[in-house]
């Protein structure tokens, strides 16, 4: 059994859904960034989502883009991702490595997988690699027991919600909403219609991204999906208190969330 | 299609859809679409008369002789895309992605530009066709361009500054996206060059492929045969395959795309992207990227707006990489050189994209010598890039002051006394 596949089998166990927060690698520096990971984990994520630093990260909201370039302007290098990715774990939750594809693809695919399993990464979720442009990671993935984790959309046909969920390892991330990143006021139903679609064709867990801030959202996600993952509210929250108090309190509020449904 | 063609999708190693899944249905719809239009002849028809009545197609090939003069031997001829409707070759593939855009049920068209030019000619057709209409441009490129965003509002297009990142072409291609991958529902991302994922790439190229299929035939009709060598300039790349792909079965015809060299290749302060990029992914395809060790995308350099990208179609990779195109950088000074030589000898003014492919020309006239045919791409005209040229020759001083010269200065004096 794998890292995340124990994490879902023990949400199972407690009748709720995994807390999955986000953030990205080098913010505000690689320092501060291995501090907040370590809040994350301990105030209550289940699952860490170390973000890679890109230059061009075309689905991303402003909030996470302007980290993203605080990050690259403060030195991030892509080697320190593994650095965070370490210290999740030390801290006792499960990292796994969300980026853009180009830094993966300049750094070598199979070197990138050999680096984040001895890290301590579980898996990748690759927002611009869609499967069918993937056989080279999903070889990699396979030879160094890492999980490829792509994305579903509100626009997935049948067929390709079949295609790339059986790519998929550890858990499928469910895009509640088109569009980029970044906090809404209400999740939709588009992403009750979605899960309800993609429960349809597997049975890996469906974790819900795209939107969530509040304990309340997190709580009615929890109600229909397996994970909640949370994202441009953490790092909005750690840009207007680097200091992390916020982060912990806000992190401990989507736990409590999760635990809801 | 052409057997250098290895998937669909792709070209050679190059090519493919690097992009969220949201738009891979959008993307699909897109393709089937343009597959469906083409073989339809009432579409055909419609765009032929539109190219023949609205954008003043066919264009007309002119020589140079007093341009080519300064050569090194050979005759050289412009295909003359500045004099088509909005100024540059941006609207052959507008009208054809617009009219598809309208097949679609899309009430909507956003659209990147760089130099404004192709944010014109979408702006325009989007007019044209009662579409609303967004533009996203880069701020730096909204400064040396004001002219163009001028335009684009007077034809009733909302143009979206865009600050993130080096606020150039790259960085108003991303929010395109943003924006598509949120409004796909009605809204056509109307991607003005031959990169991005497949379609895209294909697509471009077939609207643009009407250059060089009236070229041919022009050049055919003036030195009774083929030219030896076609000179384009190169930023993403449409002008230089729309132009290329009616010759790039004929082996005698060279292919140059001249590229971005900015303040020289060796300065870093380039987007010469075959001389300093690797393969890599930006924006959808698998092609050249100017990109550091991580991958991170660097920032660009160039006098000319339109050829201010790190990355480049992939086709053109693929040409690059098979020898098929050769391609080199032309720095701001040659660039600037060429279009100064043009507009005195010839009385053309050149955009500074196209005046890359005149340099170009000038670079590899000598090795050609006499009795040969050189074809360039004039894609577009220089209106456009009066005050940045006023300003590299000093013709006007930081506030936009008209400079004039000693003599002029001394006849005022004379006329004030």
């Amino acid at each position: 059994m794998t890292a995340l596949d124990e994490v879902f089998a023990r949400c199972r166990q407690e009748r709720r859904a995994a807390l999955i927060g986000y953030l990205p690698a080098g913010y505000p520096d690689l320092e501060g960034s291995v501090r907040a990971v370590q809040t994350l984990a301990r105030h209550g994520a289940d699952i860490v989502e170390v973000g890679v630093p890109y230059t061009d990260p075309l689905m991303d909201g402003p909030v996470v883009e302007r980290a993203a370039s605080t990050a690259l302007a403060a030195g991030f290098r892509l080697q320190h991702v593994f650095e965070v990715v370490a210290a999740v774990r030390e801290a006792g939750a499960v990292p796994v490595v969300m980026t853009y594809w180009n830094p993966v693809l300049r750094y070598g695919v199979d070197r990138f997988a050999t680096d984040l399993a001895a890290a301590g990464g579980a898996g990748l979720i690759t927002p611009d690699l869609i499967p069918d442009e993937a056989q080279e990671w999903r070889a990699a993935a396979q030879r160094h027991d890492l999980a490829p984790i792509f994305l579903v959309a509100p626009s997935s046909t049948d067929d390709r919600l079949q295609m790339t969920t059986a790519a998929c390892r550890g858990f499928v991330y469910v895009a509640s909403t088109m569009g980029v990143t970044g906090v809404r006021a209400s999740v939709g139903d588009a992403a009750l219609e979605l899960v309800g679609r993609t429960r349809g064709v597997t049975d890996l867990p469906l974790c819900v991204g795209l939107g969530v801030s509040t304990g309340e959202q997190a709580g009615e996600v929890a109600g229909f999906a397996d994970g909640v993952i949370v994202g441009s509210a953490l790092v909005r929250t750690l840009a207007d208190d680097p200091s992390g108090g916020q982060l912990a309190w806000l992190t401990e509020e989507l736990a409590e969330g999760v635990r809801r449904a | 299609m052409s057997s250098t063609v290895a998937g669909a999708d792709r070209f050679g190693d190059f090519g493919g859809r690097y992009v969220p899944e949201a738009l891979v249905a959008a993307l699909e719809e897109l393709d089937a679409a343009r597959v469906a239009a083409s073989a339809d002849p009432d579409f055909r028809a419609e765009l032929d008369r539109l190219q023949r009545e609205y954008t003043g197609r066919p264009s007309p090939l002119t020589e140079v002789p007093r341009f080519a003069a300064h050569a090194g031997g050979p005759r050289v001829f412009l295909k003359r895309e500045d004099l088509n409707h909005t100024g540059s070759h941006k609207i052959n593939n507008v009208l054809g992605q617009a009219l598809l855009a309208v097949r679609m049920g899309k009430r909507r068209v956003i659209a990147e530009t760089g130099a404004g030019q192709h944010g014109v000619a979408t702006a325009t057709a989007a007019a044209l066709m009662g579409l609303e209409c967004t533009v996203y441009m880069g701020r730096v490129d909204t400064e040396r361009q004001a002219l163009n965003v001028a335009r684009m509002r007077l034809l009733g297009a909302e143009v979206v500054s865009v600050p993130t990142g080096s606020a150039t072409l790259k960085d108003a291609i991303n929010e395109a996206m943003r924006d598509w991958v949120t409004n796909v529902g009605h809204t056509h991302y109307l991607l003005g060059t031959v990169t991005g994922p497949h379609p895209f790439p294909t697509m471009v190229r077939d609207f643009h492929a009407v250059i060089g299929e009236e070229a041919r035939k022009q050049v055919d009709e003036a030195v009774g045969g083929l030219p030896d060598a076609v000179c384009a300039c190169v930023g993403g790349g449409s002008n230089a395959m729309g132009i290329f792909h009616a010759f790039r079965d004929e082996p005698t015809v060279a292919l140059w795309g001249f590229e971005a060299g900015g303040e020289g290749v060796a300065s870093g302060r380039h987007a010469a992207r075959f001389s300093g990029g690797e393969p890599g992914v930006l924006h959808g395809a698998a092609t050249y990227v100017l990109q550091d060790a991580d991958g991170q995308t660097l920032e660009t350099h160039s006098v000319s707006a339109g050829l201010d990208y790190p990355s480049v179609g992939p086709e053109h990779a693929f040409l690059h990489d098979t020898g098929r195109a050769r391609y080199a950088p032309v720095t701001d000074e040659e660039a600037m050189e060429a279009f100064a030589l043009l507009c005195r000898t010839e009385g053309i003014i050149p955009a500074i994209e196209s005046a890359h492919a005149l340099a170009g020309a000038l670079k590899i006239g000598p090795e050609l010598g006499p009795g040969t045919t050189i074809l360039v791409n004039l894609s577009g005209r220089g209106d456009k890039d009066v005050d940045t040229a006023a300003r590299w020759f000093g013709l006007v001083d930081e506030s936009g002051e008209a400079q004039v010269d000693a003599e002029t200065d001394g006849a005022d004096e004379v006329a004030a006394r």
